[in-house]
């Protein structure tokens, strides 16, 4: 098996970043409102290296900047966009988790309504066709006289 | 020696599985008895030698064998016993040797509990599941041989397993997913049988439903121990990343939602057949697709085994010939006009096609959101990432939609109703839930509008229920005679609902009202966090079997009073060197705490230290539970029974049915 | 007859489905091309490895040439680096980057191991490295004469690297600047 030199590395980083061990900063926020924003960002943020982990999750050295880079941003009083832009800038769209409403991602946003209607327009024409507008259709006279014949034969059996 | 006997095992196995995927099918086409009573054997003999090569495997890892290549990477000789049993399953091969052996089960199962299905529908059922086990058989034989031998160069002693493996969560996890996802095989092998034979009617609905319920609950039972061992495991409180392999399995479950109620609607009225039986492909095949996602490398994900491309085109290519296969038979074969039967507008069916699109659209929707990042890429569009924010705000509104409309399901009639009637009906449970919302979520301030919302709609879903419950019971002319009305199949539906209920409660509650703290910590130091005191007494070295930690002891106040020791501990592993934290969790029916340890901060045997509240949180899990539970109580109804009586009154049919 | 047809529509989405993943089997999830193509490097102000003088962008620019990252902590740069040192000695021009480290230890390193760089900047907190992008090392940038990014690789760059990936490229960007040199 030819063990390639990228494939090592990449096993090396896989292992590396299974590691999920609890990421604990002790970082002093000057305000409260601060310290929340750092926590439901830092979920948003996708660490560029690991297997599908937030910042907020993840031990990677360079989850530990990206954080540090969160909080020193939310100090200079940045703003929620302002930041993502900023991450963006210099990591590409990867690292959002919540992919903006722009571009070829509209699509994203827009699947959920365009299944749910499809859904509506699929029940609406299911019960249109079932409903009493459908109807029930009475028996024509040949089908009557085929059930009363087959009523006649059954009778005695069971 | 033990290893070979087992690799023979397995390719015997192999060959018996390609004969029962060709002989009783065969012999369902031309009508030849013999042939078709093969199956039930076959079935057997499958059983057997799968077993034997999984107990070899078995003995090569609990004997620390280190010449079986999966062996030396996932076990060591310090593995404590339980976890050399189970690291069989932490690596693609073993774990695929399980996927084999669970197979085997449900189609040995299927052989033995038909006894009221004629021959002609079991040979087909049967055949079709034996096709699945070629699939996975030869994929384990010709790419992922489990019985590997390293010769020579056999290691002194294994890599070890993973230390976020070393868990019980370990042990249950896997096996219970495993008989979830390949359970809805039977459901799958019922549809094509239905569709091969033309007959999709009401008895082909009944024979399927305990088979699809116990896969439902099962699978239901394997995500929530998943969630559960994670919270407590990975150390940061979580439950639900919406990772491409926790996707993987919750979109079966989606589906297997939705063909469980479509079932119920073919068998009561012979509805929606072509919807149920897409559904079975449908569930099915996101099971496949699931297992080719973990194990490809297309997407990533912190739960996906090594991964190779190569072995991801064998699963593709199987892939393809199954569902491609299935859906172009269920193209030529599904009744093109649709049943002539009719129902309202009002009436319990118009609620189950809603319950049905309401879960195709979060199927597709988590399928969508799953594969974007692929379709991005393979587009050219550049990479992007579909994380929770995104399945959490799509997903959410989708459940809200449904759970006001489900409390309207168990007192809806079939066919034709009025909704002045359920209004009538419901409107003393409505506004017993209009009160628990505005006073409920007042006892934890501050009052939240998302808790509300998800505590009226939980307590509009219990309330209902229990009036259905009080009306059944009451309608019988005395006591006994009530509590008989509540059949198996009522108190599952029941049980279900009320899982549904509780589960709703849960993660809203604990998404809005938790609260988390990081801080640096000291032996001495003490937090206030929600009302209970986290006191950190002192920090201790221990020495488990394979790992060293530093432990931090802690005691937790209420009101003075000590309600609690939390030992959450910092271990590093002897094998790989692997460090690891290990939270320590008070569990409470009504909240959890939670504390888990970062990483020392300064000199002073100061740690960074997550303080978790977290409320409502078993609820959730306790929820899955009652739906598993639920789900498990609806196989036990007589209707089920009742086939074997008559089956053995009645010839096993060959004359009646095409 | 049209209601059959529309029961084809499970198999024909299925089919897209299966190309899709198809074609996911050559893609790697994980590969990720910088965000910082065909801009210029960001502005900065560190100092050099060696001589401690201090750097910015204009230093950089003037040459196509490759911006390694690599730190002696950095396993893999370890590996790559004899086959930087010989890129070097073919005349490539090759910057370093030193990434989060400590001098003395990256001045050793270079003496044992032969250094293969212009010059060095010392990125000791990794800030221009966080505004680059960077996200492991071994990185390595290609940047072209007015300093702007080009190209990165993720991983050791090797003989096969080289070859299949940074010499055209590279080559391109010197035909560039050489059609427009009078």
């Amino acid at each position: 098996m030819r063990i390639s030199l990228g494939g090592v590395l990449a096993l090396l980083i896989t292992l590396w970043s299974l590691q999920a061990l609890a990421v604990i900063e002790t970082y002093e926020f000057s305000d409260p409102a601060l310290e929340e924003r750092y926590h439901s960002l830092s979920e948003e943020l996708r660490c560029p290296k690991c297997q599908n982990q937030n910042i907020a999750d993840s031990n990677a050295p360079i989850s530990r900047d990206l954080r540090r880079l969160l909080y020193e941003q939310l100090e200079s009083g940045a703003s929620d966009g302002e930041i993502l832009e900023h991450m963006v800038a210099r990591y590409g769209e990867f690292v959002r988790y919540r992919p903006r409403f722009a571009g070829a991602t509209v699509i994203l946003w827009l699947t959920p309504f365009i299944l749910l209607l499809a859904g509506a327009a699929i029940v609406a024409l299911t019960l249109r066709s079932k409903g009493s507008r459908g109807g029930e259709h009475p028996l024509s006279d040949a089908e009557r006289a085929r059930v009363d014949n087959l009523l006649a034969n059954r009778e005695g059996s069971d | 020696m033990i290893p070979e006997l087992g690799h023979f095992a397995l390719i015997i196995a192999l060959g018996l599985t390609i004969l029962l995927s060709i002989i009783p099918m065969w012999g369902a086409w031309r009508r030849n008895v013999t042939a078709m009573a093969l199956a039930p054997g076959l079935a057997l003999g499958i059983l057997c030698f799968v077993s034997i090569a999984y107990v070899c495997l078995t003995w090569a890892f609990v004997n620390d064998d280190f010449s079986v290549k999966v062996v030396a990477a996932n076990s060591n000789s310090l593995l404590p016993l339980m976890y050399k049993f189970s690291a069989l399953w932490g690596n693609h091969e073993g774990s695929l040797l399980l996927w084999a052996l669970i197979l085997a089960l449900w189609t040995a199962a299927v052989a033995t509990f038909s006894r009221g299905l004629p021959l002609l529908m079991l040979a087909r059922v049967l055949s079709v599941m034996g096709a699945v086990g070629v699939g996975f058989l030869s994929f384990s034989l010709l790419t992922s041989n489990p019985f590997a031998r390293l010769l020579p160069g056999t290691p002194a002693d294994g890599s070890d397993l993973n230390p976020l493996l070393q868990d019980p969560g370990l042990i249950i996890h896997p096996p219970l997913l495993y008989m979830g996802y390949v359970g809805f095989s039977v459901a799958f092998a019922f549809a094509i049988a239905a569709l091969l034979g033309g007959r999709l009617d009401a008895a082909w609905a009944r024979w399927s439903r305990p088979w699809t319920n116990i896969a439902w609950a099962f699978l239901t039972l394997g995500i929530m121990l998943g969630s559960w061992w994670a919270y407590y495991e990975l150390g940061w409180g979580g439950w639900w990343f919406w990772d491409p392999v926790e996707n993987a399995s919750f979109m079966p479950w989606l589906a297997g939602t939705a063909l469980v109620h479509s079932l119920a609607a073919t068998e009561k009225r012979g509805l929606f057949k072509s919807w149920t039986v897409l559904l079975a492909i449908f569930a099915f095949s996101l099971s496949l697709l699931g297992t080719f996602l973990v194990r490809s490398g297309v997407l990533t994900s912190v739960h996906a085994f090594a991964t190779d491309p190569a072995r991801g085109l064998y699963i593709l290519v199987f892939l393809a010939l199954v569902v491609g296969g299935s859906l172009t038979l269920y193209a030529l074969r599904a009744p093109a006009v649709s049943s002539r039967v009719h129902f309202e507008w009002v009436s319990r069916e118009s609620l189950l096609l809603f319950n049905n699109v309401v879960f195709l659209v979060a199927t597709l929707t988590v399928l969508f959101g799953t594969l974007f990042p692929l379709i991005m890429d393979a587009l050219g569009q550049g990479k992007v990432s579909v994380g929770p924010p995104y399945f959490n705000a799509v997903f959410v509104p989708l459940m809200a939609l449904l759970a006001p409309v489900m409390g309207f399901g168990p007192v809806s009639r079939w066919k034709r109703d009025k909704t002045a009637r359920w209004f009538a009906e419901l409107a003393l449970p409505a506004a017993a839930a209009l009160l628990c919302a505005i006073t409920l979520p007042l006892l934890n301030a501050p009052y939240n509008v998302w808790v509300a919302l998800a505590v009226m709609l939980a307590a509009w879903l219990v309330f209902g229920l229990a009036r259905d419950v009080w009306q059944r019971v009451r309608s019988g002319s005395h006591l006994a005679a009530g509590l008989r009305r509540l059949t198996p199949s009522y108190l599952g539906m029941l049980l279900a609902h009320l899982g549904f209920a509780a589960c709703i409660v849960g993660v809203v509650a604990t998404s809005q009202y938790a609260l988390e703290h990081d801080l640096k910590m000291q032996p001495g130091d003490a937090k206030v966090v929600a009302g209970y005191e986290f006191r950190f007494v002192e920090l201790v070295p221990v020495r488990g079997p394979n790992f060293v930690a530093d432990e931090a002891r802690f005691e937790v106040y209420r009101d003075g009073a000590l309600i609690s020791r939390l030992a959450p501990q910092k271990r590093r592993y002897l094998a790989s060197g692997q460090v690891m934290t290990e939270a320590a969790i008070d569990a409470g029916l009504f909240r959890d705490l939670f504390v888990a340890m970062g990483e020392p901060v300064g000199e002073q045997g100061a740690w960074a230290m997550r303080l978790h509240y977290k409320p409502m949180i078993r609820w959730m899990w306790l929820g899955a539970i009652l739906m598993a539970v639920g789900a498990f109580t609806t196989v036990l109804d007589r209707r089920y029974r009742r086939q074997r009586q008559t089956a053995t009154a009645e010839q096993p049919g060959l004359a009646h049915g095409v | 007859m049209g209601s059959r047809l529309k029961l084809f529509l499970p198999l024909f989405l299925f089919a897209v489905l299966a190309l899709l993943l198809f074609r996911g089997l050559s893609l790697d999830p994980m590969e990720m091309p910088s965000a910082l193509i065909d801009r210029p490097l960001p502005a900065f102000s560190l100092p050099e490895l060696a001589s401690g003088e201090l750097l910015d962008a204009a230093a950089v620019a003037g040459e196509v040439s490759l911006l390694n990252v690599w730190a002696t902590w950095c396993v893999s740069c370890r590996v790559e680096h004899p086959y930087l040192v010989s890129l070097a000695d073919s005349g490539v021009r090759i910057l370093g980057l030193n990434y989060k480290d400590e001098d003395a230890a990256a001045l050793r390193w270079l003496q044992d191991l032969g250094n293969p760089y212009q010059f060095n900047i010392a990125d000791r907190q990794g800030t221009l490295a966080l505004d680059l992008g960077v996200y492991g090392a071994p990185e390595t940038y290609l940047l072209d004469a007015e300093g702007v990014v080009r190209y990165r690789h993720v991983g050791v760059v090797d003989e096969r690297v080289w070859q299949t990936v940074l010499e055209p490229l590279y080559s391109e960007l010197r035909a560039a600047v050489a059609a427009e040199s009078p």
